[in-house]
């Protein structure tokens, strides 16, 4: 059971992600979009998009340090344990609520203005309910104060998985809601490519380099279509 | 010196009659699909009037076009390149679909199905009906709806009282295909380009990710989102018909055949410095320099060696739209002032000058009484000039008074009278050319109104595929999902 939660299934979930998203960029990319109802609604959008989006790329930020960057690391930096706890709780809980205060307003969006709620694909649904729980979760053990050291057995796990040498023992120790927080991740993961989240990887961060005006032929974006 | 071909269009105003069959073919060959509904890539507004979507011209709020900064340097209005990220997940400057319509359409089934009774049965509107993109047509509404209109309130409170002495005329509008287009500098993931074959703008559905700063960076509104696909769709200026020779859909349906349709040839590396001029009166000369006389032995090899081919060189020289630009001095861009340098340009209307001196009694043909209008009537002249010179009423004038001198100049030869030469003279032209001015305005055939050069073909890749048929080119429809 452990083996097939804690070394299959990451590697299952990780093998549809990158498999789904280079199908969806091959074979959809008319569909790869943001898909921005701001035309329909704007005031809440305009309170929960920035809330939302702001808190999920520090909630980012914070799981990449957090599983990242081995606790020895961090005091060998001369970063006491206390200190990051401090910091993980503090920073971590306030984007985590950032993201839910933000997520919620955009969920209540979603279904209370009729028009947005028209305009919502099932893979929207999908998408919010595995997000939702995995947000909600996350923030609980953030702000329980749950004294588990996930440095000892989250993330030990976590990196192994890439070392293709899954950890099993280290997140089997690890409480329930930290199993559950993870398991739902890797299924929001596996789903990733076939929802709207795909616009996460269109970040235009090219747009501060490039010239103002583009120019091309019409060769060129003839054969782009065509390929 | 770099040549690039530019497709360019002129509208001649005083022909609109305000009918919308540039609109509806328009719509009926490009936005009837879902998502859409509400985007007119063709529009006619009556002016003065709030247009479409409504008081798209107020830029301090929509945001659009250009702007220079204390040091002369030419920044989107709309903010910089990192601002412009940063209000990816909310851009406060976007119209709501309430500043364009609510689409609607109506129960057509009911009149089918109604059982039998006392009354007729009718097709119930889908959605309250509230707006549209035409619904102060020929200033109805009146006063109260057309005091928002960006232009006149711009203009001073004395004008503004002085509008129940209305005048009124038609403004068609596409998409400007500009040379210094600001949607596309403002589209974070270069979705949208313009062509350097023949300039025509187009979003690349593939790439286009819903950011929506294109809408807000276009100053004449004219992008629009596909709220079904999440892409951002605008005016193609019909470009696979105009590979192969025929005008666009918009111009070939025109009732009034007011549409020309043309190359110029033009100077990619003068762009930036035009659009940089400080004074805003000085931007529609700044922006006829940067078009190239296609006479020019100098320019024909430039151009040529630039790969613009032969005959495309040859129609640029036949082009009806250096014509009124150039040699007849008639056309005038739309808000020279946006710093866009667009590409529709448009022969101001007389008939605002004809009908306030025909409603003052006076003969509304006699030049003496025509070119006194001109001179004294300030507010339509104003009001023409805040849209198409940036507020400079000289250059609108100079139009004008040869669209004046000219009806007198027929007037004579249609009555059989000797043509007096010193009308042509004192606007600066001959009779001949005169007469060559009225025969593109009033009666060119259709060869003469559009001379669109083939795209070439036969230099594309794939050079012995064993089929003469040439490469479908991709159009751009979005694949419709169901939602």
């Amino acid at each position: 059971m452990n083996t097939a939660l804690w070394a299959v299934l990451p590697y299952l979930a990780l093998t549809t992600f990158a498999g789904g998203l280079v199908w969806r960029y091959r074979y959809d990319k008319l569909g790869w979009t943001a898909r921005s109802s701001q035309l329909h609604e704007r005031r809440l959008l305009g309170l929960g998009s920035p809330l939302f989006h702001g808190g999920i790329l520090l909630t980012a930020l914070g799981h990449a340090t957090g599983l990242l960057i081995p606790a020895g690391v961090t005091r060998a930096l001369g970063m006491s344990d206390g200190v990051y706890k401090a910091m993980a709780v503090g920073v971590g809980g306030l984007a985590g609520l950032m993201t839910l205060a933000g997520l919620a307003i955009l969920v209540f969006r979603r279904l209370t203005v009729r028009a947005v709620l028209r305009a919502s694909l099932a893979s929207d649904l999908v998408m919010y309910v595995l997000l939702g729980s995995t947000i909600l979760i996350g923030l609980a053990i953030t702000l329980s104060g749950n004294g588990h050291d996930y440095r000892a057995s989250v993330a030990p796990w976590f990196r192994s998985v890439f070392a293709f040498q899954p950890a099993v023992d280290a997140i089997a120790k690890a409480p329930w809601a930290f199993q559950l927080h993870a398991l739902i991740a890797w299924t929001l993961i596996a789903a990733w490519p076939f929802t709207r989240l795909v616009h996460a990887f269109s970040l235009p961060l090219g747009y501060l380099a490039r010239p103002y005006i583009v120019y091309r032929s019409r060769e060129a974006s003839r054969g782009q279509a065509l390929d | 010196m770099r040549v690039l071909a530019q497709m360019a269009m002129v509208m001649n105003l005083d022909k609109c009659i305000g009918c919308h069959t540039c609109s509806v073919t328009c719509k009926q060959a490009w936005t009837n699909r879902g998502g859409v509904e509400y985007a007119w890539f063709n529009n006619v507004e009556t002016r003065p009037g709030q247009g479409y979507p409504r008081t798209y011209e107020d830029q301090d709020r929509w945001r659009g076009g250009w702007t220079l900064t204390r040091r002369g340097r030419l920044k989107l209005r709309s903010g910089s390149r990192l601002r412009k990220l940063a209000t990816l997940f909310f851009n406060p400057h976007l119209p709501a679909l309430s500043d364009y319509y609510e689409p609607w359409t109506y129960d057509y089934q009911n009149l089918i199905t109604a059982p039998a009774g006392d009354d007729l049965p009718t097709a119930k509107p889908t959605a309250p009906i509230t707006w549209s993109a035409n619904w102060d047509d020929s200033l109805a509404g009146g006063p109260e709806l057309a005091q928002h209109d960006p232009i006149l309130k711009a203009m001073s409170e004395r004008i503004r009282l002085e509008f129940e002495q209305a005048f009124m005329f038609y403004l068609p509008r596409i998409c400007e295909h500009c040379l210094n287009p600001s949607c596309v500098a403002s589209c974070p993931s270069g979705a949208i380009y313009k062509r350097t074959e023949d300039g025509i703008v187009l979003v690349d559905s593939d790439t286009c990710r819903s950011w929506r700063s294109c809408v807000t960076g276009c100053p004449y509104k004219k992008v629009f989102l596909n709220h079904q696909t999440g892409k951002a769709e605008k005016c193609t200026f019909c470009f696979p018909r105009i590979e192969l020779g025929m005008p666009t859909v918009c111009a070939q349906t025109c009732v009034g055949r007011l549409r020309y349709i043309g190359v110029v040839l033009y100077d990619p590396d003068r762009v930036l410095e035009a659009a940089s001029v400080r004074d805003e009166h000085s931007l529609i000369d700044a922006q006829k320099q940067v078009l190239l006389d296609p006479h020019d032995p100098s320019v024909i090899e430039a151009a040529l060696r630039s790969g613009i081919p032969q005959d495309w060189v040859v129609a640029a020289q036949r082009s009806p739209v250096y014509s009124l630009i150039f040699d007849y001095q008639l056309a005038l861009p739309l808000h020279p002032e946006y710093r866009t340098l667009p590409m529709v340009w448009y022969i101001p209307p007389l008939s605002p000058v004809v009908d306030a001196v025909r409603d003052t009694g006076f003969d509304g043909e006699d030049a003496a009484n025509l070119f006194a209008a001109v001179e004294a009537l300030r507010i339509p002249i104003g009001y023409l000039a805040s849209l198409f010179t940036a507020g400079d009423p000289a250059p609108v004038r100079e139009v004008l008074r040869r669209l004046v001198a000219m009806r007198a100049f027929m007037r004579d030869i249609n009555l059989g009278r000797d043509p007096d030469e010193s009308i042509p003279a004192s606007v600066g032209m001959t009779g001949s050319q005169m007469y060559d001015m009225y025969r593109l305005l009033a009666i060119a055939k259709a060869e003469d109104r559009y001379v669109i050069p083939h795209a070439h073909r036969e230099d594309a890749g794939a050079p012995n595929d064993g089929c003469s048929v040439p490469t479908p080119v991709s159009l751009p429809f979005p694949k419709v999902r169901q939602s």
